[in-house]
This record gives C-alpha cells, sequence and structure tokens, in this order.
C-alpha cells in the first residue's frame, strides 16, 4: 500500500498491524535530544509537523557545496524514546512514526487516541533508506551533533515499512514477545 | 614509506573493510535464514537486509548508519616491530576514517554531552594480547548501541546449575525483543568475575558463524541455547519468525568457589569485523 504526506487522521485508522506499506512525502528525523527540545517549547519548533511522518533516526550526510547528500539513514531503536513520545504525538500532530525495535503501552495508548501509527524499518538497512531520499528540504538544531539533529527530508516510497503499532490498539512487537514467553 | 605510515594505511583500509563488508560466514547464514522463513514479514527483513548488505558492498558505504564503537582486538608478537606504534597507528587511522568512508560521529564525552567525532577518551578501545613471535594480528569490531543496550550481567549462585543459565539467556532475548536487530548473534562469558565475563562475552563474537566452543560441553550447550532461542519465535526484527539468533558463542574462564557470573553481549545481525596480520617484514594478511 502507498500513502503521502501530509497523511490524515482517516489514512491512518484504515491501516491495521502487519500491513506492509510504502510512504511518500516529508520525514523529519528526531532522536533523545531533539525529542526533550521539541518538548522543551512545543509552540516554537521550527517545522510544523501536522501529518507528516517521524522517523527515530540518525542520519550520516555529506555537504557538498550547499546542499546535504545523505548517504546513510536507517532507524535507531525506538524504546529509548517511549517515555516521551505519547507526547511528542499529542503536541506535533505527526501521524507516523517510523523506526525499529518496537514501542510500548504508553505509545500505544497514544496512537489509539490521537490517531497515529509506528511502523518498523528493518534496522540496519541504512543505504536503502537512503535510496529513497530525493532531497534534504532543511535541517534544523545541527548545534546537537548530526545524528540528533532535526532533518526534513523528502522522501519517495519510503519502505517497505511494517504497520506495527496501529492506531487500534494492536502492537506486533508485543504479541511477538508474549508469544514467545508462552512457549518456555 | 615509514612505519607509522605503512600501518596507518593497513589500519584505514581495515576499518572500512569492516563497516561496508559483511562477512562471508554472516552473509551465507542470513541466506540460510531466508530460506527457514515462511511469513511474508519476516522474509521481507531479510530480503531488506541482504539487499542492503550488497549495496554496501557495491557502493564501498557502511553497511548501517550506526558505524559503532570501534574495538581493537590486538594479539600483538613480542617480536613485532609495530608495539611501539600501533597505538598511535589506530588513532590517526580512526580519524581518517570518519572522514574518509565517512563514519558517524559516535564518541561522546558521558559529562558534557560533546561530540568528538570517533577518538575521545579511552576510545576507540584497544584490547591487548602479548603473544610469542613477531606477527601482529588486528581484529576490529564496530559495536552498534542498539545491540550493545542489550547487554547484561548475572550474577548466579554456584548452586544454580546449568539449566538457569539457559533460561536467564532465553528470557533476556524474549525481553529484548526486536531492540537488538535480530537475527542476532549472542556472546555469552561464563566465569572469571563480572568484568572478565562480560569480555569474553564480546571476545566470542569474533568467531565465525558455526563454529563451535572445543570444549565438548561447552559446544553441546551453544546449540542447546541456540535451539531454544530459535523456539522463541522472535524472528527478525522482533516481528515474528523462525531465526532469532544466528547462532550462539560461548566462552568461559574459570570461576571463584562462591561465584558465578554470566554475561550476555548481544550482536545485531549485522556481525561486522575484520581481520589482519602484518608479518615482520612488513607482509600483510588479510584474514
Amino acid at each position: 500500500m502507498d500513502l503521502k504526506t501530509p497523511l490524515t487522521e482517516k489514512d491512518v485508522r484504515r491501516l491495521r498491524a502487519g500491513d506492509i506499506i510504502y510512504v511518500s512525502g516529508t520525514l523529519i528525523t528526531a532522536r533523545d535530544r531533539a525529542h526533550k527540545r521539541v518538548l522543551s517549547n512545543c509552540r516554537d519548533i521550527p517545522v510544523d509537523m501536522e501529518g507528516l511522518v517521524l522517523y527515530h533516526c540518525g542520519p550520516v550526510a555529506k555537504k557538498v557545496g550547499n546542499e546535504w547528500i545523505v548517504l546513510s539513514a536507517g532507524p535507531t531503536t525506538s524504546y529509548r524514546l517511549e517515555d516521551v513520545e505519547a507526547d511528542f504525538i499529542k503536541c506535533t500532530g505527526v501521524r507516523m512514526i517510523v523506526g525499529k525495535g518496537g514501542m510500548g503501552e504508553k505509545t500505544t495508548d497514544a496512537c489509539m487516541e490521537y490517531g497515529a501509527v509506528y511502523c518498523s524499518f528493518t534496522g540496519g538497512a541504512s543505504l536503502l533508506a537512503a535510496k529513497s531520499i530525493k532531497k534534504v528540504k532543511d535541517v534544523f538544531w545541527l548545534d546537537m551533533g548530526m545524528p540528533e539533529a532535526l532533518w526534513i527530508f523528502e522522501v519517495e516510497r519510503f519502505g517497505p515499512l511494517v504497520v506495527s503499532i496501529d492506531a487500534h490498539g494492536n502492537n506486533l512487537h508485543r504479541e511477538v514477545i508474549n508469544r514467545a514467553k508462552s512457549r518456555v | 614509506m615509514q612505519k607509522e605510515d605503512f600501518l596507518r594505511d593497513v589500519l584505514v583500509e581495515l576499518i572500512k573493510k569492516s563497516e561496508t563488508v559483511l562477512p562471508d560466514d554472516v552473509i551465507t547464514a542470513l541466506e540460510e535464514s531466508f530460506k527457514k522463513e515462511t511469513n511474508e514479514i519476516a522474509r521481507l527483513q531479510l530480503r531488506t537486509i541482504l539487499d542492503n548488505v550488497k549495496l554496501a558492498r557495491e557502493e564501498g558505504l557502511p553497511i548501517c548508519q550506526d558505524t559503532g564503537t570501534l574495538i581493537f582486538f590486538i594479539d600483538m608478537g613480542v617480536d613485532s616491530p609495530y608495539r611501539h606504534v600501533l597505538k598511535a597507528a589506530i588513532h590517526e587511522a580512526v580519524e581518517i576514517s570518519t572522514r574518509e568512508i565517512p563514519l558517524r560521529p559516535n564518541c561522546v564525552d558521558p559529562f558534557t554531552g560533546k561530540n568528538t567525532g570517533n577518538t575521545g577518551e579511552r576510545i576507540p578501545w584497544i584490547e591487548w594480547n602479548l603473544v610469542e613471535g613477531s606477527d601482529c594480528r588486528i581484529t576490529v569490531l564496530p559495536k552498534g548501541a542498539g545491540s550493545e543496550n542489550c547487554s547484561t550481567l548475572r550474577m548466579f549462585n554456584p548452586s544454580d546449575g546449568i539449566d538457569k543459565i539457559e533460561n536467564f539467556v532465553v528470557n533476556h532475548v524474549i525481553e529484548c525483543g526486536g531492540k537488538p536487530c535480530p537475527p542476532v548473534v549472542l556472546g555469552i562469558g561464563i566465569g572469571g568475575g563480572a568484568d572478565i565475563a562480560m569480555k569474553l562475552a564480546k571476545k566470542s563474537l569474533l568467531r565465525r558463524i558455526g563454529e563451535r566452543n572445543p570444549n565438548k560441553v561447552v559446544a553441546d550447550l551453544e546449540e542447546k541455547i541456540l535451539r531454544r532461542v530459535n523456539e522463541t519465535g522472535i524472528g527478525p526484527m522482533g516481528l515474528g519468525g523462525n531465526v532469532t539468533a544466528l547462532d550462539v558463542h560461548i566462552e568461559y574462564a574459570s570461576r571463584h568457589p562462591a561465584s558465578f557470573p554470566v554475561a550476555i553481549s548481544v550482536q545485531c545481525w549485522a556481525n561486522r569485523r575484520a581481520c589482519v596480520v602484518i608479518r615482520e617484514d612488513g607482509g600483510v594478511d588479510w584474514i
């Protein structure tokens, strides 16, 4: 299934855990420090994220002339953001989060309440991810270092992504772990 | 060419190889895993991994954007002419590689938060082992944080028995779920002391996939834990599937009578490592 940003609530409520999708449009990267900075003053952030995709990623990029070229942009472990993600969804209005490894109950509840989904991109597949980045539209907060900055990417058919948390309370990673526990 | 310059150039090549070319035993294990998977999501994860590995090799770019903390394992011959210059050459090579490959700056001061590239206080870490002879054997292990954050250590009671250790490992893998980027390689260190067990766990990751511990009892335990871990169904990226671990490696040391440390070092599917031997006469053997 192919989706385009800006995503509407209806777009994401249609998705179900286990769906395989591709997304085109605008992706914004934020890791630990960028989450902290966004949440410290949510009304005053450099970009309107309503309906966009948040990507847990610390890219490797190179500046050639005035243009940034992204060499490598795989997902980082999403669970580190578990404590703050619900507030991030609430204050920014992002409709999709992409990362790896899954997230917990707080994020699952927030996805259900505000209408958002969490998708997994294959960890380590950083070159395939970079290939779908057509342009670096902007970058903010480079003072926090390249991996922690807020990168704005224009992407084309970014994926394959597996919907792991849908907007109906399903969490694929949690199901897999619960099944594993019942097997040992 | 000066000894230092020669050594630095070999090291830059070694680092580049480790970051861009996944060892053949790991690729074979991933290909075999793909054949073992039946569900669409698990197959998709492995297909994506294999495509990405191929692309990295073709384009000479890092496999993963987390180019890791660089750890060097050195077997230094006591008669090697490189013993005085290796440390400085490693630091210089890491700085050059960071600029040229390029590597992500992954070295942060724990107190100020300042990112200093890939060299900093005690980093890159160098494990020295003095050996007989004049060869210098260098292995580099770039270790990513997603899997490193799943490291753990438990001090067991000596009366606990091996099955408790098995359960500890299996339950830990389940708790980690998709976080360490499975299918993982599990390095397990047993005995010695807390620090020794952890070092052995990490060092065991240098072994080839499928290579068993020479001690039959330990080799059997490796296979048993591997089977049990794969029965959990955690699967590639924790999204479910038949392959959760590519292999389990155990290294051990004798323990104190009152102590039974067990350490787990988890490695992601990108089990990156590269090794070179530099002979006394400057001959270079890529392993």
